[in-house]
């Protein structure tokens, strides 16, 4: 699904992704944990396509077209979702008149009709419902006056809403209390199917106990040094990164 | 930066394109002769079968003109008007006071559906969806060709007809109020409207009446070489209601075209007058040829207590716009409140804002304003806040928001807040800031293409004035901003 | 401006008059003189159509133009330093000036600590010094009809270059003392090398308390990661008109930090230009004024973010006693080029007594679209709920009011950095709120 081969990145001459390579299969859930600079954020909106990084080398296909070819929004019409570790606050754009915003500009340009109101109020209550998401935050201004859990909880509805086949979790667990993190986990779990890969990043192994992986691979200095099974996950909890910053020292 | 690369060379392909009321009508007009003279004037008023005191009044005016020099305060630069090279009265010939809609010339008519105002069916549709009726008046060059509902809002006592009518009908309300609020000396192109204004709409509303539906007036320069001279007088009686929407527009053309109107709004005890503009003359093209000059004195008087005057503007157009819808907050517990969005785009020139004027005791006012400027163009906010020595307990509270898109426009805030009252207490804040590049990368990551991002972040940077607009206009200024910023964004 | 007429106020004559007598008296070129009083002669005395002047028309105050003051004996100097009192308990080095003229024998120029280099203005301005071509660095300043005024008759000051961190504070006092009202026209030049670091303190005051209009001009040129800290103390008499100008040139990764303090004078008007020459600079510009009878002050700025990356605040405290008038105007201008500007304006005003009057006028004038500039401006009287609270726990209201105004002011004063600078400011404060109650 998502092919990742030798990319380099710069922001500012500074190199922060050193011939990254990953694959990332068809209803897989990765994980990419790292000590912090290790450029997992950077690789997160490489994907998603923000414009501050240079793309020295390397090429990232998803489902075989090329992303880097493509704007922001035209990924996301492709089905890259990113779930942002901070999520953005928009003024005066209720929460309710950003989703239809985004809803249907995907849906016009991947061809399809536009939904109906109730058609659409109608999922979007469904999925609020899901994720414990009261009404009257829909309300609200876009992210404005959110907690940290309720910023999460929005990305989390988005994703349901958006119904993307590639998704990418920035260190959603951050900021996240016991209960939060349990709904969110849930919320994403309730996603997972064999058509859909998750590429979640983060930096502790908490957020793997609920949400559990398939594949578990290490980043360290702009590569991905090491890969395993979630075993791996709970060694690195153990032992720390430690052993990877010396590579990043290299 | 390439997408503000990409801005500037959107911004030079539009403009022209996008000015989508840039039509023609083809009518058969009467004209003045060119130019302006006492000959010219006296034409004017006999075209309107003027009373005596009216052709005194005008020429008092044009004798005064003639001493005052043109204002050169604002931030705004423009080719020197030739006063002498404008025709001050234009009219389609057929209208010679049309008795109702099926005696206008229908190519007029036709041209109001062509601007979303279709005036025979906001009377057949009378009835069928009450609450919302607009009665319209609709000004097409130098007079007022038709005004719908007016038999219903007479049955309310609210009188609503072309100024011009009201002189000769209801002369004795028209003298006791007309230059009460911005007299005759007021400035420069006040004096000159009061010499040569044309037509306009009169609105009186009784004692206790809460109008029945909105008002609204709809201006259109078309003839060639002419300038729009409207000038609008409200008064709102003891107790009383009214809503009142002007929208404007005007055809595609090279050279400028002057509009220098004067609105006049008296509020009397308890009574409320909002007054809501959707200004969308022609802005221009991209190089900054042709469009509207919109030079224009807009003042209410809170002249009882506890009244009320909300001024709610959008404006999109013109070429450079010259306008401080004011209040006078002259009786005691009188409101005053400005809320308004100009957006500025290709070489466009905005100087606007208001002026809150506290003379009683224990009054209040609010100014939201938020500018938004793009292309070359430039958006200043000039307002005065004003509490003199007897206005005990004066409260304001001053809220400018501009927002740039680009880096060749410019947004400038001039305030002046001015205090000889100990208890007034006036608070004001102004920012200035840019869409932020992550709030634009989050729209898009979403699936927003980057100028519905910018619609959407901009609708939102607005909310707070386009929701003091009535509904349906609220709709359409929505869309007229979006409109004014394609391509404002690569 | 062609319809301007030309006519001449009695003011105008009379400064005329008064620099065509002295322009070849006083030291230097005449040719220069002569075209700045020209520059001035073109639009006059400013008056309230003036934008830049609309609230402190100086053609209605100044109605009579004072002779300007000779320079002092040196018995008369000595006993105007003795009675000074502003800031003169800082332990600084000392430059004086008495009614505009520079003390010569007050400052040993050879013993001066290291880093520090004067050069009397009159001499250099005799001698063609080398440092003179880099006055009147700040256009804003140039255009400007105080400032032309001071380059018309300014008779003296000094010049100070600053190499290197020099920890000793400078403090230039500036005495009048005379038995009727005479005018002072100082300039003061200040050079700081890249890298250096000063503290400057100036104080402004008489012995006498007679209505004399003193114009001064501070100019500084800031190098390159410099830091310069400023406290500038208006302490003149009560019948005073005080014009003073401060024009500063910062360049890129420098920190600057001044305060105006008001505390006396009928008529102050406090003129800041400054200019951000160079990158990721960091400004901030204070003022705490204090007005009491029928006292006008007027603090008006202009900041120029000339160069991106730069941080600037701008924090102006007024409060106005009895029928007292303030005045401040601001603006922030920020230029194409000068993207990531952070500019942020602040003036607040309390009217303590019916009568009282404040204008607030905050500008903003932005080209840049990448930038973050806010400006605020309130004014109205003491938080009467916190007055009640106070006044509840048993404090008499004028002490209440004190404390609360006391409190006011203190935000902008905290700034300082000098520490004994601070507490002289805040005990400046107090003597103004004992003298009130």
């Amino acid at each position: 699904m998502l092919e990742i081969k030798n990319l380099v990145v710069q922001i500012e001459d500074k190199r922060i992704l050193n011939g990254l390579n990953l694959t990332v299969n068809k209803g897989e859930m990765a994980a990419i944990m790292g000590p912090n600079g290790s450029g997992k954020s950077t690789l997160s909106y490489v994907i998603a396509g923000k414009e501050d990084y240079e793309v020295l080398d390397g090429e990232i296909l998803l489902d075989g077209q090329n992303l880097l070819e493509m704007e922001a929004d035209q990924r996301a019409a492709a089905g890259v979702f990113l779930a942002f570790q901070y999520p953005l606050e928009i003024p005066g754009v209720a929460s309710m008149t950003f989703l239809k915003a985004t809803l249907n500009a995907q849906r016009k340009a991947r061809g399809e009709a536009e939904l109906t109101t109730p058609d659409f109020i109608k999922r979007v209550n469904a999925a609020a419902q899901q994720l414990e998401i009261p009404k009257d935050m829909l309300k609200r201004a876009l992210n404005v006056g959110f907690s940290g859990g309720e910023k999460k909880r929005m990305e989390i509805l988005q994703m349901a809403l958006l119904q993307p086949n590639f998704c990418i979790l920035d260190e959603t667990d951050s900021g996240l209390d016991i209960d939060a993190l349990r709904i969110v986990s849930e919320g994403v779990n309730a996603l997972r199917s064999p058509d859909r890969a998750f590429l979640v990043i983060t930096h502790y192994q908490r957020l793997l106990n609920h949400i559990v992986p398939d594949t578990v691979h290490v980043m360290s200095a702009g590569r991905i040094v090491k890969t395993g099974g979630k075993e791996l996950a709970l060694e690195l909890e153990a032992t720390g990164y430690a052993d990877y910053r010396e590579t990043e020292a290299a | 930066m390439p997408a503000v690369q990409e801005t500037i060379d959107q911004v030079r392909s539009i403009d022209v394109d996008q000015y989508k009321y840039g039509f023609e009508t083809e009518v058969e007009m009467e004209k003045s002769p060119r130019g302006l003279s006492e000959d010219v004037i006296r034409f004017i008023s006999a075209k309107k079968g003027e009373p005596e005191w009216m052709l005194q009044w005008r020429l008092d005016a044009y004798k005064r003109w003639l001493t005052m020099k043109e204002p050169a305060w604002a931030r705004v630069s423009y080719d020197k008007v030739d006063y002498n090279d404008i025709y001050y009265y234009a009219a389609p010939k057929k209208n010679q006071a049309p008795k109702s809609l099926d005696e206008v010339d229908p190519e007029i008519l036709k041209t109001y559906e062509k601007l979303g105002i279709p005036l025979r069916e906001q009377e057949i549709l009378a009835g069928v969806e009450p609450e919302r009726r607009v009665a319209v008046d609709a000004v097409f060059d130098s007079v007022s060709v038709a005004t719908t509902f007016k038999e219903e809002l007479s049955k309310a006592g609210v009188i609503f007809m072309p100024i011009s009518e009201a002189i000769r009908e209801y002369p004795d309300l028209v003298r006791q109020y007309m230059g009460s609020v911005v007299p005759v000396t007021d400035n420069f192109f006040a004096t000159l409207n009061s010499a040569v204004f044309t037509d306009g709409s009169f609105v009186y509303i009784p004692p206790g009446v809460r109008c029945p539906m909105e008002l609204s007036t709809y201006f259109r320069i078309n003839e060639k070489n002419t300038g729009q001279f409207e000038r609008t007088l409200i008064i709102a009686d003891k107790g009383s209601y009214v809503s009142y929407l002007e929208g404007c527009t005007a055809p595609k053309r090279d050279e400028n075209q002057l509009h220098a109107a004067v609105v006049e709004l008296v509020a009397l005890d308890d009574a409320e007058i909002k007054y809501s503009t959707v200004q969308n003359w022609y802005p221009g093209d991209a190089e900054g040829r042709g469009g509207i000059y919109n030079f224009v004195t807009k003042r209410g008087d809170c002249r009882g207590k506890n009244s009320v005057i909300t001024w709610t503007q959008v404006e999109t157009g013109s070429a450079i716009t010259w306008k401080y819808p004011s209040c006078i907050l002259r009786g005691d517990g009188s409101r005053g409140e400005f809320y308004s969005i100009a957006v500025s785009n290709g070489m466009q020139q905005v100087d606007s804002g208001t002026k809150m004027i506290h003379l009683g005791k224990n009054t209040t006012s609010r100014i939201i304003s938020k500018g938004i400027a793009a292309g070359k163009s430039e958006n200043t906010y000039r307002g005065l806040v004003s509490a003199h020595r007897k206005a005990t307990g004066a409260r304001n509270f001053t809220n400018c928001d501009s927002l740039l898109i680009g880096n060749q426009c410019g947004a400038h805030t001039v305030p002046y807040i001015e205090s000889k009252n100990a208890t007034a207490v006036f608070e004001h804040e102004a920012t200035t800031s840019k869409i932020s590049e992550d709030q634009m990368f989050y729209c898009q990551q979403r699936g927003l293409s980057e100028e519905e991002a910018t619609a959407l972040i901009v609708n939102g940077f607005v909310k707070d004035v386009l929701q003091q607009l009535p509904m349906e206009f609220a709709v359409e200024a929505q869309k007229l901003i979006s409109i004014s910023l394609e391509g404002s964004v690569g | 401006m062609a319809d301007v007429t030309l006519m001449k106020t009695p003011a105008e004559t009379a400064l005329a008059q008064a620099f065509e007598s002295a322009k070849t008296l006083l030291p230097g070129n005449v040719e220069s003189r002569s075209q700045a009083f020209e520059l001035f002669t073109q639009r006059g005395l400013p008056h309230r159509r003036v934008e830049e002047f609309k609230y402190t028309d100086l053609r209605a105050v100044l109605r009579d133009i004072a002779p300007f003051a000779s320079a002092p004996s040196a018995d008369e100097a000595k006993a105007a330093l003795q009675a000074a009192q502003a800031l003169a308990g800082v332990e600084a080095l000392q430059v004086p000036f008495v009614n505009g003229h520079f003390v010569r024998n007050a400052v040993d120029l050879g013993a001066l600590p290291e880093g520090v280099e004067i050069v009397p203005l009159a001499e250099a301005l005799a001698s063609g010094h080398d440092w003179l071509a880099r006055l009147s660095p700040v256009k804003w300043a140039s255009e400007n009809p105080v400032y032309q005024l001071n380059t018309s008759f300014m008779a003296d000051g000094v010049m100070i270059r600053i190499a290197g961190t020099v920890d000793t504070p400078i403090h230039l006092r500036f005495v009048t003392a005379a038995a009727s009202a005479v005018a002072t026209a100082t300039r003061i030049l200040v050079l700081v090398e890249e890298g250096a670091s000063v503290t400057l303190l100036e104080t402004h005051e008489s012995t006498d308390g007679a209505n004399h209009q003193p114009n001064d001009v501070v100019e500084i040129i800031a190098g390159d990661r410099t830091n310069v800290q400023h406290v500038r103390v208006n302490a003149e008499g009560d019948k005073a008109l005080a014009l003073s100008t401060l024009a500063l040139k910062v360049g890129g990764e420098a920190l600057f930090n001044s305060i105006n303090v008001v505390a006396g004078s009928a008529t102050s008007r406090h003129q800041v230009f400054a200019v951000l020459a160079g990158e990721n600079t960091n400004l901030r510009v204070n003022g705490a004024t204090m007005l009491k009878g029928s006292q006008h002050g007027d603090s008006t700025l202009v900041v120029e973010h000339a160069a991106p990356y730069c941080e600037s605040r701008e924090l102006f405290k007024t409060v106005i006693d009895n029928e007292a008038t303030g005045v401040f105007q601001g603006k922030i201008i920020v230029p194409h080029h000068a993207q990531k500007t952070d500019g942020r304006m602040m003036s607040a005003a309390l009217l303590l007594e019916e009568g009282g009057s404040m204008n607030n006028k905050p500008e903003l004038e932005i080209f840049a679209d990448d930038v973050q500039c806010a400006h605020g401006a309130t004014c109205g009287q003491l938080d009467e709920d916190l007055l009640f609270y106070l006044m509840a726990r048993g404090l008499p209201k004028k002490e209440a009011e004190s404390l609360l105004v006391q409190a006011f002011l203190g935000e902008a004063v905290e700034f300082v950095e000098n520490e004994g600078a601070r507490e002289a400011l805040i005990g400046t404060v107090e003597g103004w709120l004992k003298a009130r109650a």
